[in-house]
């Protein structure tokens, strides 16, 4: 919960723009860009993402240096991509 | 040297711990904390310490959110949670939390309808799928989820959602570090700042440290050889006499943080007159609760708490642990009755936090451990 992930924007979601599809290393899922609204994010920008908010934007060179992080510290990250891929925040019912 | 072995940009950690050592007074011994657990399980891995010059010791300070929460308030958590038609919903780092009633996986095993979450705005969708229960979110972190909760507490005022709450638990690291300097266990040179929270809350507010307190704040990245930068910078401060707050990793943390997170936070919490830290104790407007405008989703104000303070075990030295006055495997119980498995005390439960992180990446070996644990039960 306290890792900041990285992710690469594919998509701002058409009916809800507060709300963009990123790729986690392969895991595709919605995540709130709320937070970034003072320089928003377009397709191809990574972002740093906490609990399904985009906190932070990183270069490439930099998200890949958090992912290499992230799969060093082994069984938390697991834990965190396993709850991402539960994570349903898209859907409104 | 397993660092120097392993990491790619060896080259470049030999001539920075080169100039590290040429900068340690002769004599002069440093102690630095890092605050943040990320940082700690980084000189766990790769071995860091080993790779510093014995002048230098880094100590581990309470940035592990999971770890510094008091018993108390896991068991008025599980006293939520034993209300009639309530959903608890909590990040899964939070399910093996000891209370003094046990943890949320024991309170669930009896009946209580528990569930893990990734994000708030999950939690938020389990109160629109069942209308019918009062939902709550466990909300703990320190400001890496803070603006996340705040975001969701705005985001259910503006659909008008009635079933929902959280249960504040947010706290600042930056009151914890003010506590951690007025402790007189423990003289420190300098601190290595946190990452990710900085990305939130900027660097300013670090400023009272060196000016109040005469000690260097450096926020550092992740990686060993941002650890090592952010020593080599906080020893040219000493060398050169001056006392500041620099910023490592400006690749990531903006000066200012992120305003959009602050001004949320601000919308939605305030102040809280004191908090209870695990291991460090009452700190004053160390943490956050819920504003009176937003009273509808504070779990506090809509359900009554025991609110009862609990004592952590006397075998737990996760308080010592927590202020860097002891290191994990100093602790009596360490890797014998207190293990990611069984663990008894915070810092063995979260994967953040120095006991667990010790463990695991062992650079004290188990076989060492039981050395150590036979050695102590000798003394």
């Amino acid at each position: 919960m306290c890792l900041g992930i990285p992710g690469e924007v594919i998509e701002i979601l058409p009916d809800q723009p507060d709300l963009a599809k990123v790729d986690v290393s392969g895991v595709k899922r919605a995540i709130n860009i709320g937070l970034l609204t003072d320089d928003p994010p377009v397709p191809g920008d990574w972002v740093l993402i906490h609990v399904g908010f985009a906190l932070s934007k990183i270069d490439e060179q930099e998200a890949k240096a958090a992912m290499d992080f992230l799969i060093g510290i082994g069984q938390a990250y697991e834990d965190e991509i396993a709850a991402l891929l539960e994570s349903r925040i898209d859907e409104r019912q | 040297m397993r660092f120097v072995d392993e990491y790619r940009d060896a080259e470049k950690a030999r001539a920075l711990a080169a100039k590290i050592a040429a900068l340690c007074e002769p004599g002069r011994h440093y102690k630095f904390m890092e605050v943040c657990g990320g940082h700690t399980h980084t000189i766990y891995k790769h071995g860091l310490e080993d790779y510093l010059p014995e002048s230098i010791s880094l100590v581990h300070g309470p940035g592990c959110p999971v770890c510094v929460l008091p018993m108390g308030r896991v068991d008025d958590a599980i006293a939520l949670a034993e209300q009639p038609d309530v959903i608890m919903t909590s990040f899964g780092d939070m399910m093996r939390v000891p209370g003094g009633r046990g943890s949320f996986f024991d309170s669930s095993a009896a009946g209580t309808d528990i569930r893990m979450v990734y994000s708030p705005l999950d939690a938020l969708k389990v109160a629109r799928q069942n209308p019918d229960k009062h939902v709550i979110f466990m909300a703990i972190g320190m400001e890496t989820t803070t603006p996340s909760t705040a975001m969701t507490v705005l985001r259910a005022a503006a659909e008008g959602i009635e079933n929902f709450s959280i249960f504040c638990n947010h706290v600042m690291i930056v009151p914890a570090i003010k506590a951690i300097l007025d402790s007189p266990d423990l003289r420190l040179d300098g601190f290595i700042g946190p990452g990710h929270v900085s990305t939130v809350i900027g660097c300013r507010p670090y400023e009272y440290i060196p000016a109040e307190y005469g000690k260097p704040i450096v926020t550092a990245g992740f990686e060993p050889l941002d650890i090592l930068q952010s020593v080599y910078m906080l020893l040219q401060q000493l060398a050169d006499g001056r006392c500041e707050v620099e910023n490592q990793y400006s690749r990531v943390v903006p000066w200012n943080g992120n305003t959009v997170a602050l001004r949320a936070m601000a919308e939605v919490m305030e102040l809280r007159p004191y908090f209870e830290w695990r291991g460090l104790g009452f700190i004053s407007h160390s943490a956050l609760q819920v504003r009176e405008k937003y009273a509808a989703f504070d779990a506090e104000r809509l359900f009554k708490l025991p609110g009862v303070r609990v004592a952590d075990p006397k075998a737990c030295q996760c308080g010592e642990v927590l202020k860097g006055v002891l290191k994990p495997w100093e602790c009596k119980v360490f890797g014998t009755a207190c293990t990611p498995e069984t663990p008894i005390g915070t810092c063995m439960v979260s994967s953040e936090g120095a006991c667990a992180a010790y463990y695991n990446f062992g650079r004290f070996s188990r076989q060492r451990v039981q050395e150590v644990s036979i050695e102590s039960s000798r003394v």
